[in-house]
């Protein structure tokens, strides 16, 4: 048995890191794209508005039926067949859309559990001063569903960082997709998996370490 | 003024108002009593279409509703003339005291936030609860909560107050401070509907009582009359019971 090359490992994180800020910024905008989706979901699923509601049921259905690597194959190689359009379209686009898609219906249905968690007569009392349905669930009842649902979307959140790391199979070179290259050249698999294993690791408890102190933010109210 | 016609509402079979005629000049104030369940928090429910009434005419100021067909802004409108004190209290529970009380301004009157902030902090000051400003209600006493609740109606300046039993939810020794803020705004001549069991209550303010039963107005007289000389035996025997409990009020 060999020992672990730890001066490769070392040289290897700097190039690694080179890359983290593309999985992050998939992440992100795959994040604020499905928080978009998710509400809008979650708002038709609560107000029951026909077809629409048929259709967001049918759209949750389907995207947390399905793999998310299938849906990513889906786009990427499948779409562009029938739509022209996406012919061009590229990795990058490819994933965050589909982290979108996917991730949104998920995150649809804990805001939409959050909603009608909230208590009847928060609704009653913004009725009763006047205040239309829409502004009642904009000023009155999201944000007080937002605070419920933030540690479920931020393990959501954890989750597609994770998740940015199918882009490679797309051809995308982001954290997990230089790994693979470095370690197909160097032959240093364990190493360089290792390696890449842990900036994911890190990152994740950084976001942890957010999430505490914004839910701790979020209970402020809520303290006797 | 406030005028209810005909105000009736169903609960699929049930019949939980039935009729309900009542009216009311400005500044004055109308508490109305009787058994559980006879309609009473249902009635307030239906001046602001917290419930939708299944007929009758609602006039409040100076909107005149078909209460069986109402428009959007029918129902908006009686909404914003009209202020709610609710049981539960019902603060926006991710807001603070001065938040709950200037929300209404800033998004139904449309004022800026600096200024309803400070008109807010009047209301405070009048209801005794400056200090508690920043305080969410998480935070304060169940007493100090419904204080906040009657501030947020007050701040509607609406034609109306409407008290859906606004002490029955508070512990006893809250209980006092919550009448004595009502009592302050009925010597400011603000117009109310309070529905209470607090019978000595009803007895000093009250400018009408109406004893309610089964879905309808028994009885409707200042309180001197009904309470010392009720004419409908239903009347005389709620009132033998809720008054037994503390006879020398009852004299």
């Amino acid at each position: 048995m060999q020992a672990l090359n730890l001066d490769y490992m070392a040289g290897l994180v700097p190039v690694l890191l080179g890359y983290l800020p593309l999985t992050l910024g998939m992440a992100a905008a795959g994040m604020v794209c499905a928080l978009i989706l998710a509400c809008g979901l979650a708002v038709i699923r609560v107000s029951r508005l026909p077809v629409l509601d048929q259709a967001a049921k049918l759209f949750i259905s389907f995207f947390r039926g399905t793999p998310l690597l299938v849906q990513l194959f889906l786009f990427y190689y499948g779409l562009p067949q029938f739509l022209a359009f996406l012919v061009s379209i590229n990795g990058v686009t490819a994933t965050i859309m589909g982290l979108t898609l996917h991730f949104s219906a998920y995150m649809a249905e804990s805001i939409r559990a959050a909603i009608t968690g909230i208590d009847r007569s928060q609704t009653e009392a913004a009725q009763s001063i006047g205040m239309t349905n829409a502004q009642t669930m904009r000023r009155i009842i999201l944000p007080q569903a937002t605070r419920v649902a933030t540690p479920t979307l931020m393990n959501y959140f954890i989750d597609m960082i994770k998740s940015t790391s199918l882009a490679f199979t797309l051809g995308v070179t982001e954290l997990m997709g230089a790994t693979q290259k470095e370690a197909a050249s160097s032959f240093l698999y364990f190493e360089a998996f290792l390696v890449v294993a842990v900036i994911y690791w890190i990152v994740v408890e950084a976001l942890s370490w957010c999430q505490k102190r914004l839910e701790k933010r979020l209970n402020r109210a809520y303290q006797r | 003024m406030i005028a209810l016609k005909g105000i009736t509402k169903r609960f699929g079979e049930h019949t939980v108002l039935d009729g309900i005629d009542l009216s009311l000049e400005r500044g004055e104030i109308i508490v109305v009593i009787g058994p559980s369940g006879t309609g009473k928090s249902t009635l307030l429910r239906c001046i602001n279409f917290l419930e939708h009434p299944d007929a009758g005419e609602l006039t409040v100021g100076d909107l005149h509703v078909d209460a069986a067909r109402p428009g959007k802004d029918d129902i908006l409108g009686l909404r914003r003339r009209t202020a709610f004190v609710f049981q539960n209290y019902a603060l926006f529970a991710h807001k603070t005291a001065l938040e709950n009380i200037a929300e209404r301004m800033i998004v139904v009157e449309g004022l800026s936030k600096n200024e309803a902030h400070a008109r807010a902090r009047e209301i405070l000051e009048r209801i005794g609860l400056a200090d508690k400003a920043d305080a969410y209600p998480a935070a304060l006493s169940g007493g100090q909560q419904q204080r906040i609740g009657i501030g947020r109606a007050m701040a509607a300046k609406a034609e109306v107050i409407l008290f859906d039993e606004p002490t029955s939810a508070l512990d006893p020794e809250w209980v006092e401070e919550v009448l004595a803020l009502m009592k302050q705004l009925a010597a400011e001549q603000q117009t109310m509907i309070v529905v209470t069991h607090e019978m000595q209550f009803a007895r000093e303010v009250a400018d009408q009582v109406v004893f309610m039963d089964g879905g309808r107005i028994v009885e409707q007289a200042p309180p001197s009359e009904l309470f010392t000389n009720p004419k409908d035996e239903r009347t005389r025997s709620f009132l033998r019971k809720v008054l037994s409990g503390n006879a020398p009020a009852a004299t």
